[in-house]
């Protein structure tokens, strides 16, 4: 649990808090509401999940509700290694 | 077309003939025909000049007979020879052909209020001894710079900023403020300029100077009422056609011959079209392609050649063109730029100078005036999807619009409402048009260092734009709305500066634009909104004014707006290093700390994503151009430095140019 809150922050640091604090980040912070991450943005973070974890993100999990917080990226993570499992 | 510069001194002290010189030599890619400097006790103009017009008689600055009037004068009153008829009738002798001795007796028969008759690009100054003043005006779109400073006793202007630099009391400094404006709506709001203290005389206004006082007003307006709604498309249609070939044939105006360029896109297409039809001039055409097939156009250009049959020249661009180029870019732009799209525009002057053409003839203006920008389409699908802000089927004409944009395709209804900006508070702002780009672009500010940010923290560039804004303008229609915007801010501050008159003096090339000719302007501000963008049919009015000129493929294309590769001409992804010493050095810690104007870390994470190959999107690539173009200013025009091209060691840019 903790390596995939790590490693998901350590990509959004990377990929898109140029010049941001990664710290000032909260777990439950919007990116659309803070306006860290733009439409590539979005298949950025797609790609990494799809690379990092070996699963796949169809078409219709491209929503907020699944990528837009390292929250639910969590929660999505694990309920897509669930499926894997 | 040419260079001018010149110092009014307040204090009224003798105007310094070394000063004048020092001034007009930086300006010489703008004039290398000939060069002047005149000195009359408190005021000195210079001049450098590329002959076009009566290439004998026209050398500035020039004098009228009674030593009461001088100018120097860079541009073109296209409209000269009926001004000419005109002024004869009233008794006006002339000794020369030029538009430059027109001006001057229009100003002497009309005074400041000669500019109303002028159809043209300029920007001149005239002194007046008689009223001890001097008159400076610059034309209605801004397509001829005119910049100015005032220090202590005195007041210079200039055709561009290194000449004012030439002077020993004007101070080099960024002016945040403005930076903070370029990083929200891509160029500083006039006046401002990149540089603190420096000011653009604006488009469409005049000035006078006199005892050390400023007086600067605006003498046109963009308005875009009345909508005369009840005239046929046929109507309208004959009307363009009418006025966009009589424009293009004033344009040909010249003693030198004129080239035109062809992108291969409708409006270049249109000019190219009506000299080949409409006048007895010779046609070349220049064009610029791409190694990168993303970006390339060829096609639709050897189609046009074709129907033309023009004498037509290609420069090809690469990867390593533009890096290597680009510090030659900046120091004519003189202002940060978000997108290498100037660059090409660089060797594309060059190719037509080789070629020994001095003048060409583009299709720049068309967008704005005719409606064709992709943003528009955008506005209109914002404004139909929020009114069923839940349908799931509106917001996919949003990628409808955008094929080229790969990223865009695989989104979801929800991240497109959160990207195109559809919420009650947006759809009321006045500038709900260009919200997306700027909001876009507004990221790009997370770069800046935590000083500038500091000092930043209570700007707010969108409240000073609408404090700009004209009163009638919340009484347009949204499409003229965004029209106006884009006419007034994007076009002068990039399109028609950084992108074109800087990058055609560059290589000493006059550029001129018949749908900017101020009645093409004018008339299309009256056109119904339908006509100009009829459903998602952009430029309506046009392709149907113009259909039998132009072949359908052409018609018919889907719209390409003129881009170019951006962080792939800095960064190789497959060597994962830079190509060239000075975006190492530029961006290297030591000198992003010394600027103080941007976040080394901030950088440097932004370098390694893009060796890496990670960085594929807009705000990414923008945000690299725009650090990188900002440091070269201050390194070359603040510093006072020049950069090195030299590719790096690991740098494929040896092997392949």
């Amino acid at each position: 649990m903790n390596s995939i809150q790590n490693d998901v922050r350590n990509f959004v640091a990377d990929n898109f808090l140029f010049g941001e604090d990664p710290a000032a980040l909260h777990n439950d912070d919007s990116f659309l509401e803070t306006g860290i991450i733009d439409s590539t943005g979005v298949l950025e973070l797609v790609a990494f999940i799809e690379d990092h974890y070996s699963v796949e993100v169809d078409d219709d999990e491209l929503i907020p509700e699944n990528l837009d917080s390292i929250d639910r990226l969590i929660a999505f993570i694990e309920s897509k290694l669930k499926e894997l499992a | 077309m040419c260079g001018i510069a010149g110092i009014i001194r307040s204090d009224l002290a003798p105007v310094e003939q070394s000063e004048l010189q020092a001034m007009i030599e930086t300006l010489n890619h703008r004039g290398p025909d000939a060069s002047g400097i005149s000195t009359f006790g408190f005021v000195g103009f210079a001049h450098s000049r590329l002959s076009i017009v009566d290439l004998a008689g026209g050398l500035q600055p020039m004098q009228t007979p009674d030593g009461l009037l001088t100018i120097t004068f860079n541009g073109e009153i296209f409209n000269h020879i009926e001004l000419r008829a005109h002024l004869k009738n009233k008794g006006y002798e002339f000794r020369t052909h030029s538009d430059t001795e027109v001006i001057l007796h229009m100003y002497a028969e009309y005074g400041p209020e000669c500019v109303q008759h002028f159809n043209g690009q300029w920007a001149f100054a005239i002194h007046d001894r008689k009223r001890q003043e001097v008159f400076l005006s610059r034309d209605r779109m801004g397509i001829r710079p005119l910049v100015y400073t005032q220090t202590q006793g005195r007041l210079s202007f200039a055709s561009e900023v290194k000449a004012l630099f030439a002077l020993p009391d004007v101070k080099r400094e960024v002016d945040l403020k403005s930076l903070n404006e370029l990083f929200t709506f891509w160029s500083p709001l006039p006046p401002r300029t990149f540089f603190a203290g420096v000011n653009e005389l604006p488009p469409a206004h005049s000035m006078i100077v006199k005892n050390g006082q400023v007086k600067i007003w605006q003498y046109w307006h963009l308005d875009y009422q009345p909508n005369e709604e009840s005239r046929s498309l046929d109507d309208w249609a004959d009307e363009l056609r009418e006025l966009l070939i009589n424009a293009t044939q004033l344009r040909l105006r010249a003693d030198v011959s004129v080239g035109a360029y062809l992108s291969g896109g409708l409006d270049s297409s249109v000019t190219a079209a009506i000299i080949r039809n409409y006048t007895n001039a010779p046609l070349n055409t220049f064009s610029v392609n791409f190694n990168d097939k993303d970006y390339d156009e060829s096609s639709y250009q050897q189609e046009m050649i074709r129907e033309l049959g023009t004498d037509h020249q290609t420069v090809c661009c690469s990867y390593e063109d533009i890096g290597r180029i680009f510090p030659t870019v900046i120091q004519h732009t003189e202002k940060p730029v978000l997108r290498t799209a100037p660059a090409p525009m660089y060797l594309l002057s060059k190719l037509v100078r080789d070629s020994q053409f001095k003048v060409v003839m583009t299709g720049e203006g068309a967008d704005e005036v005719l409606g064709g920008y992709d943003l528009f389409k955008e506005t209109k699908i914002r404004r139909f999807w929020s009114r069923q802000p839940d349908s799931a089927i509106r917001p996919l004409l949003l990628k409808r619009l955008y094929p080229y944009m790969k990223n865009l395709q695989a989104q979801s209804p929800a991240y497109l409402k959160a990207f195109f900006k559809i919420r009650q508070d947006e759809l009321d702002s006045p500038f709900f048009s260009h919200l997306p780009r700027w909001d876009l672009t507004s990221k790009l500010k997370s770069f800046f260092s935590n000083d500038v940010k500091q000092q930043l923290v209570n700007q707010d560039p969108l409240a000073d734009f609408e404090s700009q804004l004209p009163q009638q303008f919340s009484e347009w229609p949204s499409f003229c709305q965004a029209q106006y915007l884009e006419s007034i801010n994007l076009m002068p501050g990039y399109i028609l500066s950084s992108q074109g008159d800087r990058m055609a003096m560059g290589n000493s090339i006059e550029g001129r634009f018949p749908f900017l000719d101020y009645r093409v302007v004018e008339f299309a501000s009256r056109v119904p909104v339908r006509f100009k963008m009829n459903g998602l049919n952009e430029k309506y009015l046009l392709k149907y004014a113009m259909r039998d000129l132009i072949p359908e493929s052409i018609r018919k294309r889907p719209k390409q707006p003129y881009r170019a590769p951006d962080a792939h001409s800095f960064i190789d992804t497959e060597t994962q290093s830079a190509r060239f010493e000075y975006v190492n050095h530029l961006l290297s810690a030591e000198k992003l700390q010394d600027n103080g104007l941007f976040q080394p870390e901030a950088v440097q994470r932004l370098v390694k994503k893009m060796e890496q190959g990670r960085a594929i999107g807009t705000r990414d690539n923008m945000a690299l151009v725009g650090i990188l173009s900002t440091q070269l200013l201050v390194e070359q025009m603040i510093h006072g430095q020049t950069v090195s091209t030299n590719p790096t060691r690991h740098s494929s840019a040896i092997s392949l140019t």
